[in-house]
């Protein structure tokens, strides 16, 4: 298999209600991109396009995106898998380079989430369930992550403190992100104050829906090199999936998925977690960075809260997580996540991260959650 | 009538487990277990993901189980707004068998620890709307 390399990383700035339909929406992040890797239309191979169904009306959005993009007659499909869309859109499009079907292909992920009420947001995603048999309790995010938090507290002692910690961290780095939609600086006593969306997750320990849009460009990597000065390599790639159904889960103190995924990718990169420079992860809850701290190797099982307690995954600390400030601050549209941790990443490898920058890092990974760990992507990323 | 009967708001019009809808009438949880391989299902399935056989009896969820975890919603998705707070849990019995549901209101809420004993009970939600929840044992 061929190697493939990331040339192109673009993002529309996350906000709140995006002015504007999801095409033009989605262009912000195209436009960036495309810049970056100094790219016209026709160099592009096949696009993939990335986002969770139901927030808007379009459906087979894929085709009206080739379009608005100026993509036509190039290749186009739709990759879903709710929250980790785009990672999988990323998986996708390196297998179609690796495997020598294209050398230069596109993932798009966009969402735009104010289309609908906050209530309907939350049916939609309860619906990103097993809507057969758990749906009509009236289930939702929180609630799931929230039986996470629970059995994490049980098991090993973590408490509510230690997520807010989390967002503690978060908000520090969300005031130096331009692109993000959450901007203030929190303390530790105001995400503290006992405001449950559902016990014993607070208003805090949720990230906010967001309107955004993410683009992430791929070449062989034979290819990039004569394309863009510092191609970024994709070195390691996980996916692994858990039952939809909280009744077959076999633990609610971790996700099965993220550790899978993570062994795989770790693998496939020929690296340990104690090789990685710098981490975006998953935290559209404080609990699920806790799980990825865990997950992903970067702390013991049950150890995750020394981590945070100690500073280890901030700038200065011993693994860097979520140094843009992650979901909990940038927002979280659902089907442009993944390429915006992507982006993150690859800024980092490039050095090119600004206030963020974590100095010297040569090893990236991203950790992509898809549902309540439904879908689980760990993807690495190596400067070359 | 079928399966759209079952819960507060039903996201599925029919299943071939709707007989399940039947059992609770009778009070009594039921999942499925496979004739060939004898795997057992909860919630219940008519298809073996095992052994790929479709013969399925049923067996009911019987004894106490253990609360493994739960969560108090305080918000609720669009057409459960009235019901908040509610409380979510998972038991889970003496054979392995987990159950996902409603925790019974009745139980104060600082009383719902982690380890507790449950048993399940049919709930009739009136208008031939039926559930089930978890309740103390
Ligand atoms: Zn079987």
């Amino acid at each position: 298999m061929r190697r493939v390399a990331v040339i192109g990383v673009g993002q529309s700035t996350f906000v709140r209600s995006y002015p504007g339909s999801i095409r033009e929406l989605a262009f912000e992040a195209y436009r960036d991109a495309m810049k970056d890797a100094n790219l016209k239309p026709n160099q592009i191979d096949a696009s993939v396009v990335c986002s969770a169904p139901e927030y808007d009306k379009q459906r087979t959005p894929a085709g009206l995106m080739a379009e608005y993009l100026g993509l036509n007659p190039q290749p186009t499909f739709y990759v879903e898998s709710v929250c980790s869309s785009s990672s999988s859109g990323l998986r996708t499009a390196y297998a179609l380079i690796a495997s020598g079907l294209h050398d230069v292909v596109m993932v798009l992920g966009f969402q735009k989430m104010s289309e609908i009420t906050s209530a309907e947001s939350q049916e939609r995603m309860g619906r990103g369930a097993d809507i057969q048999w758990e749906a009509p309790f009236g289930t939702m995010m929180p609630a799931y992550y929230a039986m996470y938090a629970r059995g994490h507290f049980e098991k090993y002692g973590t408490t509510e403190e230690d997520l807010a910690l989390i967002r503690v961290k978060s908000s520090t780095y969300g005031v130096i992100n331009d692109r993000a939609v959450f901007r203030k600086a929190l303390q530790l006593e105001k995400i503290m104050e006992p405001k449950y969306i559902a016990t014993p997750l607070k208003v805090f320990d949720c990230c906010a829906n967001a309107d955004g849009s993410s683009c992430v460009v791929l070449a062989a990597e034979e290819k990039a090199k004569d394309l863009v000065a510092k191609p970024v390599r994709i070195a390691g790639l996980g996916m692994a999936t858990a039952p939809i159904n909280m009744a077959a889960r076999q633990t609610f103190s971790g996700l099965t998925c993220a550790q899978l995924a993570a062994k795989q990718a770790y693998e496939m990169a020929g690296i340990t977690a104690a090789d990685v420079d710098v981490a975006e992860v998953h935290d559209c809850f404080t609990i699920a960075e806790m799980m990825a701290y865990e997950d992903l190797g970067f702390a013991k099982p049950g150890e995750g809260p020394l981590l945070i307690r100690n500073k280890e995954t901030y700038k200065e600390g011993k693994i860097p997580v979520n140094v843009d400030g992650g979901l909990l601050s940038k927002g979280h549209p659902i089907g442009a996540t993944g390429g915006s941790q992507i982006r993150t990443i690859v800024l980092q490898l490039r050095g090119e991260a600004g206030e963020m920058q974590v100095p010297g890092a040569k090893i990236g990974l991203v950790h992509n959650i898809g549902g309540v760990g439904i879908y689980g992507n760990v993807s690495i990323f190596s400067a070359v | 009538m079928g399966f759209e009967q079952f819960g507060i708001v039903s996201f599925t019009s029919a299943t071939k487990a709707e007989q399940f809808v039947e059992f609770l009438k009778s009070n009594e949880l039921r999942g499925t277990v496979c004739l060939d391989c004898g795997a057992k299902f909860f919630p219940p399935r008519t298809d073996c993901c095992y052994c790929l056989s479709d013969r399925m009896d049923w067996f009911t969820i019987s004894g106490e189980g253990r609360l493994v975890s739960f969560t108090t919603a305080m918000f609720a998705p669009a057409g459960f707004e009235k019901d908040v707070p509610y409380t979510l849990g998972v038991a889970e019995f003496a054979d392995g068998t987990k159950v996902f549901g409603r925790v019974d209101r009745s139980i104060p809420q600082e009383q719902i620890k982690v380890g507790m004993a449950m048993k399940t009970r049919a709930v009739d939600l009136g208008e031939g709307r039926l559930t089930y929840e978890l309740v103390a044992a």
